[in-house]
């Protein structure tokens, strides 16, 4: 028989490959086919307005899914459903979507329709985030979608104007690291308390210029909502994308979503992500291994997503850092936080908790926050929003009665969209107040202006607003909760 | 977009390692829906106090900070969001240039689409020129050279990017040149994923 010349491929290679409409060479980009285009409010209104400078129109309207999410109000709707949008700003910028989107025929799914949600909950939702597609979207958090092994990231405006006009970017290939996770995650040890060992173990410029591939068995083992919350803050390691491949779970995921392939399509979709996985032995550029056993609920301390430590554990002392750069940003994020070096991260106390946003907004996520929140009451002084993801987790989550569990809890029920995760909808943590949150950033200023922010699973976040302050929620939780992590 | 070849200004150093996106344009000033106007909000956590008033010791605000064109910055600048409004911001300010060690992806991308330069410097000459704030520094973007008093580094930067710079060239017009090719590939694409 003869020996098979063909080059060890990664998962990656395989779609980078597949999407090439010209390759690149030392002094020109290739150029890359997107199969998805995603687009907000936020990051849309220059680059439409680029279309109509130069006369172009939209190239690929079927390839190219709008709704509104960050400037959305989540106040609860009115007795006929309406939406109060208070913020004149805001109303312009949903307004121009509104145009920019009749104007291109470019499919909308406005506030307070039924499939409106956080751009990068309703892809998946929707059955539009699939294996093997290239996805965009004026957002970092674009990454949520390789949890399908999608090449998915976020670009900026002008690339949006690309997109929308051609169809295509001009692309560097990057790099691949492989991250491997061995080992089983403990109870109440979520994705999220994964992905913040990794991006604390890699650094927040660590993954710069790569796209990760995360692997191994506790990935295999994970929903694909808990793979969705991995993929999501790949960015925060810097990596252009995240990537899992595809398996049974993802196909299961997305059979009989609405816009999902069906019948002989269906198969011959099958037929094809099967395929889509890295060669026993492809090389990756960097390898890096996580033990998942290890690992416990995990919150962050600092001012970037790298700053993060075992709840169980204390704020690390500036004066042991030996580089001084890593020293005065240590000292600098204390400060900002209001934290002692040394102090337990335990019984820190809180003011707000926010549990939503693309990382943490989905049905799963919802229901380990109300796994730990049901029969008990939030602190008195600490104000909880729960926040679902899209209007169809919000629905699906009252068919269950969670937000009765959260209303009862004393927590806030809201409708669907970013909230407090960046701010923009005037949702947003009061100056000094401390807020656990299941978003993505805890930049000095992302929830508020003054506000300080720590990240954590929704297990920990619901603790936090039981306790009022930064708490374990391993024993709070029975085992019911383990479901979907 | 204007075409670059070389600036020489006084250099503001922002010596802070990993500043994101959040803190170049805070998201609250993200609900316009122009490009213009950013720059008095550039750095604002920074920058004012919570009345508004300006922080002295904040580089920007510092006399000799006027008229600067070039900002010098830690390691991995403009990590996070991947809003353009920063270097919307950057530019609508003044800076014609960004030189750290390490600048993040997105952003990088970002900047030379806007006229503004993301120039990759290594370790060493990137320590030289964060201990020299309001020194005078020039950006020679033909050369690939950053030079200062004492001091003269080459910085590293796309090929195409570079040209993009120099030669005004615009990557939308570059793309919309190809339409053939991507026509190619969509049939191509539509034959193989028939059932």
């Amino acid at each position: 028989m003869e020996r098979s010349e063909a080059p060890l491929r990664t998962l990656f290679d395989r779609i980078w490959e597949r999407h090439l409409v010209q390759p690149e060479t030392a002094e020109t980009p290739a150029v890359l086919f997107v199969d998805l285009h995603l687009v907000h409010e936020v990051t849309s209104p220059q680059a439409f307005a680029l279309l109509r400078e130069r006369g172009l129109r939209v190239r690929r309207p079927d390839l190219t899914l709008a709704t509104m999410d960050h400037s959305t109000p989540t106040t609860p709707a009115g007795e006929a459903g309406e939406m109060v949008i208070t913020d004149p700003e805001c109303r312009v910028q949903l307004d121009t979507l509104e145009q920019d989107c009749r104007d291109f025929r470019v499919e909308l799914h406005p506030l307070g329709t039924e499939h409106q949600g956080i751009v990068h909950v309703i892809g998946p939702e929707l059955g539009l985030t699939q294996p093997g597609r290239t996805i965009v979207c004026g957002d970092s958090h674009t990454s949520t979608h390789g949890a399908f092994g999608a090449l998915a990231f976020g670009i900026g405006t002008s690339e949006v104007a690309h997109v929308l006009a051609t169809q295509c970017l001009l692309q560097r290939r990057p790099r691949t690291m492989e991250v491997r996770v061995a080992g089983r995650l403990g109870a109440c040890v979520t994705a999220k308390d994964l992905v913040l060992a990794i991006i604390s173990r890699l650094g927040v410029s660590g993954g710069t210029g790569h796209v990760l591939e995360y692997s191994g068995e506790a990935i295999r083992a994970l929903s694909m909502e808990a793979r969705m919350t991995l993929c999501n803050m790949s960015i925060e390691a810097g990596a252009r994308a995240g990537l899992v491949a595809p398996d049974d779970t993802t196909f299961e995921y997305l059979h009989g979503r609405p816009r999902a392939p069906r019948g002989r399509a269906w198969e011959s979709a099958l037929a094809r992500w099967r395929i889509l996985r890295s060669d026993e032995a492809a090389p990756f550029d960097a390898t890096v291994e996580i033990d998942a056993s290890a690992l416990e609920p995990t919150v962050t301390f600092g001012t970037n997503p790298g700053m993060s430590a075992p709840i169980t554990g204390r704020v690390p002392d500036p004066e042991r850092e030996q580089e001084p750069a890593a020293r005065r940003g240590l000292e600098s994020a204390l400060r900002y936080m209001g934290l002692r070096p040394g102090q337990p991260l335990q019984g820190h106390p809180i003011d707000v908790v926010f549990i939503g946003s693309c990382t943490n907004g989905r049905l799963s996520d919802l229901r380990a926050a109300a796994s730990v929140l049901r029969g008990r009451r939030v602190a008195p002084r600490v104000r909880t929003l729960v926040v679902p993801g899209s209007r169809e987790v919000k629905r699906a989550a009252e068919a269950e009665g969670l937000h009765r569990v959260f209303l009862e809890a004393g927590a806030e029920w809201r409708e669907p969209g970013c909230s407090m995760c960046i701010g923009m909808n005037g949702d947003q943590v009061p100056p000094g107040q401390s807020a656990v949150s299941t978003s993505n950033r805890n930049f000095e200023g992302r929830q508020g202006p003054g506000a300080r922010t720590f990240l954590a699973s929704p297990l920990t976040a619901a603790a936090a607003a039981v306790a009022g302050a930064l708490a374990d929620p391993r024993g709070l939780v029975d085992a019911r909760a383990e479901e979907g992590r | 977009m204007e075409p670059f070849r070389t600036f020489t200004s006084r250099a503001v150093v922002l010596p802070r390692r990993d500043v994101d996106t959040d803190q170049i344009i805070p998201a609250r000033f993200l609900k316009g829906t122009t490009r213009e106007g950013l720059g008095k909000w550039l750095f604002s956590g920074w920058r004012y106090d919570a009345t508004g008033a300006p922080v002295a010791e904040f580089p920007l605000n510092d006399p000799r900070a006027e008229g600067a064109c070039i900002l010098v910055a830690g390691a991995n600048f403009g990590c996070g969001s991947s809003r353009e409004h920063a270097p919307w911001a950057l530019v609508d300010h003044g800076f014609r240039a960004v030189i750290s060690a390490s600048i993040a992806d997105i952003f990088r991308n970002n900047a030379v689409k806007n006229g503004l330069v993301p120039a990759v410097v290594d370790e060493q000459a990137h320590r030289a020129l964060l201990a020299n704030p309001f020194t005078e520094v020039t950006v020679d973007l033909q050369a690939q050279e950053v030079r200062a008093p004492g001091m003269r580094a080459r910085f590293s930067i796309d090929p195409f990017a570079r040209r993009c710079l120099l030669d005004g060239i615009d990557e939308l017009g570059f793309l919309l040149a190809r339409s053939a090719a991507i026509t190619a590939h969509e049939r191509a694409r539509r034959r193989e994923e028939e059932p």
